[in-house]
């Protein structure tokens, strides 16, 4: 397959997406993979498969851009963009701006505002602290002893939450093991590990128009979005692949750049 | 293809151009630093330590050699020895939480270290004869000054500024004289030499000639394209803090104006092809100068204005009436003004410099360089239509750094900048 085609690739410090499109914004094909320590291994793999599963054959010259936290660590990219633009920019593909996003991703969150023009009007990302991340939940499944993909079922079917007030993630595990001391059961304290993510969202900066939530932490917990309905009154949706927005978004601009 | 794409290659090509009056400024560092070393183990002169905004002018002309620690903290931070030292402190009970100037020149002296050496060959910082502290800045110097007041059993003495000051009116000046009175005797029985009004004049006209000229140099950052950075002038602005008051740092000034000029009037950019203007707010983070210098750099993007470097303007300092205009020079500060007047400050800076965007530096341990804690970059965002940003980190602790952050941070906000509808 020749003509219009472009790729983006978002190594994350959790995983590696590659997505794969046309030149009419439709994704041809799209990969999740570990990041583990490799990198540049990662991105080449999920980039491979991606192209694969697209139908596209790996000698084609495409144009790739890179994003995502080892952005730098993808050689066959063209440029890199950061997170932030490339979020954005996948979440067009789907919403119109005013919009406020929020990517809850595996070691930093962000939460960018989007004007009604499609331009980015500001944006945050959390201090140097992970509190609220993915490395957060994971980090308290193993101090639970708990299959991380176990969380949203266990969040969402708690009678009750066990209400958690640490802001640090060290100290919320020591909660944690006190509050299983103290004889409550998982399922609420997992939920309460839940509202703890959506409390540090809400602090991180106002939340305005609708609300699209990104990022693999959404994708793979989405009792999240439940969580956050109980705390705004604002419109709350995400894209179809919340997890795979930022290399969707470096592969629009791939493709803008293309046509440009 | 990108215009960013475009220009990449072109700037790459082009070699930096450093500052020609650099090496006479490292030559006039060595020698305050050697004259002092040099008195210290003579006992020729008696050496007086001071904050960096004064009341320098005052020990200069009461015959004092002047010692600057907050330089020193300074260049503990650039040399990158503080985020070792400071743990020193910290085990001797001066928390993590406060000023890390403190901390890493407490630590420093407690391992026995000092930046001087590799510098100028200087084994020790000098002992001072007299410790005197402006709490313009913080509380902290005082902490800092009573450190070594004990640990050298010698006398402290200091002004206590006014704070979060809206309009400067007579009675801070009142109080303000009566307070740098009331040192003088003090400072003339350490001394020796009796105070003299005339001589001060002479002083304070010589750091009102100092600072002048470092007003202007900071104002050629409005020039298009800027002929210096951000970074160049927390290096350039040494003698404005260590020799103000004394005749080679308003020889230096000449020196360094008359080359920036020159470069305006040529359009040599410090940042070739410079495409966007910020200001910063904040304390450098004195350990990564190079790095954010560079990454600036490479996104032809020029921090033009800052806070931080106009500290050292004092407009104020009038010979004809030097104790009195020693007091207003100390108290007109930006960093003792409430958040009306630092908003009003700072606005007419953004817009004479034509800023496309203003960052905000929250240094961890100096609160009261971290504008950004009452939600200042909010209201500047809606005020001035401008893009904000903060960054976390600190002034010499690189624990509270993280590089990885503050670099996409910094390249998202370029790239905010640079966008177009779609």
């Amino acid at each position: 397959m020749t003509g219009k085609i472009a790729g983006g690739i978002d190594v994350g410090s959790c995983t590696s997406k590659a997505v794969v499109v046309d030149g009419n914004e439709n994704i041809l094909g799209s990969e999740v993979l570990f990041s583990a320590t490799d990198f540049e291994g990662a991105a080449n793999k999920a980039w491979k498969n991606a192209l694969l599963k697209a139908e596209v054959y790996v000698d084609t010259p495409i144009p790739v851009i890179s994003t995502g936290y080892g952005r730098n660590s993808v050689k066959f990219a063209s440029k890199s963009l950061t997170e932030i633009s490339c979020h954005a920019r996948g979440c067009l593909r789907y919403f119109k701006g005013p919009m406020t996003i929020v990517d809850i991703g595996g070691q930093d969150n962000k939460i960018i505002k989007i004007d009604r023009n499609g331009l980015r009007q500001s944006f945050k990302m959390n201090r140097k602290c992970a509190a609220g991340t993915g490395a957060f939940l994971e980090e308290m499944a193993l101090r639970l002893r708990l299959p991380i993909e176990q969380l949203n079922d266990l969040a969402q079917n708690a009678d009750g939450e066990v209400v958690l007030g640490s802001y640090c993630t060290v100290f919320s595990g020591t909660e944690v093991l006190e509050k299983i001391k103290s004889g409550h059961p998982v399922d609420r304290i997992v939920r309460g590990l839940f509202h703890s993510v959506v409390k540090r969202i809400l602090e991180m900066d106002t939340l305005t128009d609708i609300v699209v939530m990104t990022g693999g932490v959404i994708e793979h917990n989405p009792f999240l979005i439940d969580l956050l309905r109980t705390h705004i009154p604002n419109e709350i949706a995400t894209p179809p692949r919340p997890q795979i927005m930022g290399a969707l978004g470096a592969a629009l601009y791939a493709l803008q750049e293309k046509t440009e | 293809m990108s215009k960013r794409e475009i220009l990449v290659p072109e700037r790459q090509k082009q070699p930096r151009k450093q500052i020609a009056a650099t090496s006479q400024m490292k030559k006039l560092m060595a020698s305050h630093f050697l004259e002092i070393d040099e008195a210290q183990r003579t006992g020729q002169k008696k050496v007086a330590w001071c904050t960096s905004v004064g009341p320098a002018e005052l020990l200069h002309a009461m015959g004092f050699l002047v010692y600057f620690p907050e330089n020193h903290g300074a260049l503990l931070g650039a040399t990158r020895m503080a985020t070792d030292l400071i743990p020193l402190a910290n085990a001797v009970g001066y928390s993590p939480d406060i000023c890390s100037y403190l901390t890493a020149d407490v630590g420093a002296y407690l391992g026995g270290v000092t930046p001087l050496t590799k510098a100028y060959g200087i084994q020790k910082v000098p002992k001072a004869d007299v410790l005197v502290y402006n709490t313009n800045q913080c509380r902290d110097v005082q902490d800092w000054f009573s450190f070594y007041a004990r640990e050298w059993n010698v006398p402290i003495v200091g002004i206590h500024t006014h704070r979060n000051i809206q309009e400067v009116n007579d009675y801070h000046i009142t109080d303000l004289v009566a307070q740098i009175k009331g040192m003088i005797p003090t400072l003339e029985l350490v001394s020796g030499i009796k105070f003299d009004i005339d001589k001060l004049r002479e002083v304070v006209d010589l750091s009102l000639q100092c600072t002048s000229l470092w007003k202007q140099v900071l104002q050629c950052g409005a020039a298009i394209p800027a002929p210096l950075t951000f970074f160049d002038a927390t290096i350039h602005m040494g003698p404005a803090v260590v020799l103000r008051g004394k005749p080679e740092a308003v020889d230096y000034y000449k020196t360094l104006l008359a080359e920036l000029n020159d470069r305006i009037e040529k359009k040599e950019g410090a940042v070739p092809l410079e495409r966007h203007r910020l200001y910063w707010d904040g304390m450098p983070v004195w350990g990564k100068l190079r790095e954010l210098s560079d990454q600036f750099y490479g996104m032809q993007t020029n921090v033009v204005a800052s806070t931080y470097c106009n500290s050292w303007i004092f407009d104020a300092f009038d010979p004809t009436h030097p104790l009195e205009s020693m007091a207003r020079a100390y108290t007109e500060l930006f960093i003792v003004r409430d958040e009306s007047y630092k908003e009003w400050y700072m606005d007419q800076w953004i817009k004479t410099f034509g800023i496309d965007g203003v960052i905000f530096h929250d240094a961890k341990t100096c609160p009261n360089n971290s504008n950004n804690r009452y939600s200042m970059p909010q209201r500047m965002a809606v005020r001035l239509g401008l893009p904000t940003l903060v960054i976390h980190g600190d002034l010499n602790d690189l624990r509270c750094y993280s590089e990885e952050q503050t670099r996409t941070n910094i390249e998202a906000f370029v790239e905010q900048l640079d966008q177009k509808p779609a």
